[in-house]
């Protein structure tokens, strides 16, 4: 779960983290009068979950309280990175004398924590790794022990003289936040030294393990404050994962792997088709599982072809198959179904079908030949609705 | 031979008396292995259809010569019996819990580097050595025995590409699912590590996926150490890029972590890579022939 940028300054301050004074406003007016009580000059930061803010015109710098309004109005109502924003950041300007880069990160590769400091900040972080990768340090963690000061040291070592003492404590305190919210990512892009000799964080990226919220009540809480589709939230509550994408053609498996492989089948299958979403059941397919994702699949006015994959292993496809039949009592589709069974009981479950003889239902061998009939299927609807555009807008010249 | 689990594989059941450890551990008992000992505290004394269950693995090996771990229990006390396991003097230990916090997993992992246990999982369905022992959830009839090594980030989508193998006559040594978390034991590295010494192992068929650079560093290690041939598949080609959040990541690896990338490391270090897993099955097919 990725936090906003308010919300990981929360957790800073709470950690001794020094941030800008700062107030949360969800409106134009709000936005004005925080910059009016902070006084002077202010940031106005759109709150998402998301980097890239300051090259996508996220952060503005502004100097009254009108202007304060103008941008908070502008980033409410347009979004950022096509995603809805409820709320923006007024925080204080700062007098910054040098910027620097610290973040401490899981490193899957390592199996646990890395920490990094670079004395280049206020650049495109990436482009210093290229370029010039002696300009950040890196210390592995062992998540057992901590952050020792001594790996700390060595840490902040390459900064000026008069940062380091500042730097070493943000950077322990830092440490404190990840192992305190069992998270995976704080990243503070830019800290910075101001010219009054204080370090400061200016930004606040956090991101919380999923697996450890039942450890964090006020955290997971927290979701709420989060826009999610709708459809997506159906899915979550029936304990389905899914995902919308473009495409046209809907997908069902069983297994994260299994449905990403049916994907890139899909796509390989020609030029125009591509999946409309990621679905997993999980390890059961009963009726109820399957009615559900069909429902939610189908919510989606893009799907043109449905295609259901399953491997059987511990489910079996006889009741795979009996959970289809019966999920097709309760949903109605108007789209065909190509269904794909393999593995335990497989047999059994085509003739189950074959002998249900669902008008929706198109059975298919293999993956490869699922995937080209769900494909074709889409193409060849997606052909006759633009014809028939074209026809009505002939009809209307 | 195998690799990891064969029929010297004597494994205790570390929550049998849940509804997923009881199915399981009967289920690998059916297929032959050896499945000598549960364990529950509270339960010790009691039996699973005939298994008798302890109230410590440290009871459990004392009294049945147990070896290898299996895990069934919630994640919030999975750690808690990995350490248990890695202390009790078990040798391999087989997590099949998922959702167990990161942090949790990378204490575990500290802490397993300076015992003699190895880890596989968790999040993931075990592994089986065909004809000889089923330690985990992999279905034990879509295998059968031969002389292919898999390794594979995934579950059903190592059964699918098994289950191919299996129709063309192409039986398997070890099949090695290693679980998808982020934090875990062994890995692509280790598995390729152990079929290139397997003399009974001539081919490995290693399931990878988008996210991380596992797939980068094993390529690396094919191309330095492996004689084994290696045919690879890639899962998520067209998965949408995930949102991020910060640099970190990228710094890290300086990988993309793309599917793209990933099939483009493996072919450089001489592996073949499958579009499909049918088509694994036939590039496995054509090596070996």
């Amino acid at each position: 779960m990725d936090l906003y940028e308010h919300q990981g300054k929360d957790l800073f301050e709470r950690h001794g983290i020094p941030v800008a004074e700062r107030i949360v406003a969800t409106t134009p007016e709000e936005a004005a009068e925080a910059a009016a009580k902070l006084g002077g000059g202010v940031a106005v930061k759109v709150q998402v979950q998301m980097g890239g803010r300051g090259k996508g015109g996220g952060v503005k710098l502004v100097h009254s309280p009108e202007e304060a309004s103008r941008e908070a109005a502008r980033m409410l109502e347009e979004g950022f990175g096509g995603k809805p924003v409820t709320a923006v950041l007024v925080e204080r300007l700062v007098d910054i004398g040098a910027q620097y880069y610290a973040a401490i990160s899981l490193d899957r590769g390592a199996g646990t924590y890395l920490a990094m400091v670079s004395n280049a900040g206020g650049v495109d972080i990436e482009e210093v790794a290229r370029t010039s990768p002696e300009a950040i340090r890196r210390v592995h963690i062992d998540a057992g022990r901590g952050l020792r000061p001594y790996q700390a040291r060595r840490l902040t070592g390459h900064l000026p003289a008069e940062a380091r003492e500042g730097a070493l404590d943000l950077l322990s305190k830092a440490y404190d936040v990840l192992a305190e919210v069992d998270a995976t990512l704080v990243e503070i892009n830019p800290f910075v030294l101001l010219r009054n000799g204080m370090v400061m964080a200016l930004d606040a990226k956090v991101t919380i393990d999923d697996n450890a919220l039942f450890r964090h009540p006020d955290l997971a809480a927290l979701a709420d404050t989060f826009p999610v589709d709708p459809i997506e939230k159906h899915a979550k509550v029936a304990g389905l994962q899914y995902l919308k994408l473009d495409g046209e053609v809907g997908v069902i498996g069983n297994g994260a792997g299994l449905v990403m492989a049916t994907l890139d089948l899909v796509k390989q299958a020609g030029e125009r088709a591509e999946a409309a979403n990621f679905l997993d059941v999980g390890g059961g397919a009963s009726a109820e599982v399957m009615a559900t994702s069909l429902e939610v699949i189908l919510s989606d006015p893009n799907v043109k072809s449905v295609l259901v994959n399953i491997f059987g292993g511990i489910t079996r496809c006889d009741l795979v198959a009996r959970g289809m039949l019966e999920a097709l009592e309760r949903v109605t589709p108007e789209v065909p179904i190509v269904v794909r069974l393999d593995g335990t009981n497989a047999e059994e479950g085509r003739r189950i079908l074959a002998e249900a003889n669902h008008p929706r239902i198109a059975p298919a061998e293999t993956m490869v030949d699922a995937a080209e009939l769900a494909a074709a299927l889409a193409r060849g609807a997606s052909r006759g609705s633009r014809s028939e555009r074209e026809r009505a807008s002939g009809s209307g010249n | 031979m195998a690799v990891l689990v064969d029929e010297r594989t004597k494994v205790v059941v570390a929550g049998i008396t849940g509804s997923e450890g009881t199915f399981h551990a009967l289920r690998n008992r059916s297929y032959g292995t050896q499945v000598m000992a549960g364990v529950t505290p509270g339960k010790g004394g009691q039996e699973v259809e005939g298994i008798p269950v302890f109230d410590t693995v440290a009871d459990a090996v004392e009294r049945t010569g147990a070896n290898t771990s299996l895990i069934f229990v919630p994640a919030r006390f999975a750690p808690e019996a990995i350490y248990e396991a890695a202390d009790s003097g078990i040798g391999l230990i087989v997590c099949i819990t998922e959702g167990i916090p990161v942090r949790d997993m990378a204490q575990v992992t500290a802490y397993l580097r300076g015992t003699e246990a190895d880890l596989v999982g968790p999040n993931c369905p075990g592994l089986i050595s065909p004809g000889r022992s089923n330690v985990g959830i992999i279905p034990g009839e879509i295998c059968s025995p031969g002389r292919v090594g898999l390794v594979s980030r995934s579950g059903t989508l190592t059964y699918q590409i098994v289950h191919e193998l299996t129709q063309r006559g192409i039986g398997q040594s070890t099949c090695v699912g290693m679980g998808g978390d982020p934090v875990h034991g062994i890995g692509f590295l280790e598995a390729l590590e152990r079929f290139e010494a397997d003399p009974d192992t001539d081919l490995v068929v290693m399931i990878g996926e988008i996210g991380g650079d596992d797939e980068e560093r094993a390529a690396a290690f094919i191309a330095d150490r492996m004689r084994t041939p290696v045919v690879g598949y890639i899962a998520g080609f067209t998965a949408p890029p995930g949102k991020r959040m910060g640099h970190a990541g990228a710094i890290i690896t300086g990988s993309a972590g793309t599917a793209q990338a990933k099939a483009e490391a493996l072919e450089a270090a001489g592996a073949k890579v499958g579009r499909t897993p049918t088509e694994v099955a036939e590039l496995v097919r054509d090596a070996l022939s």
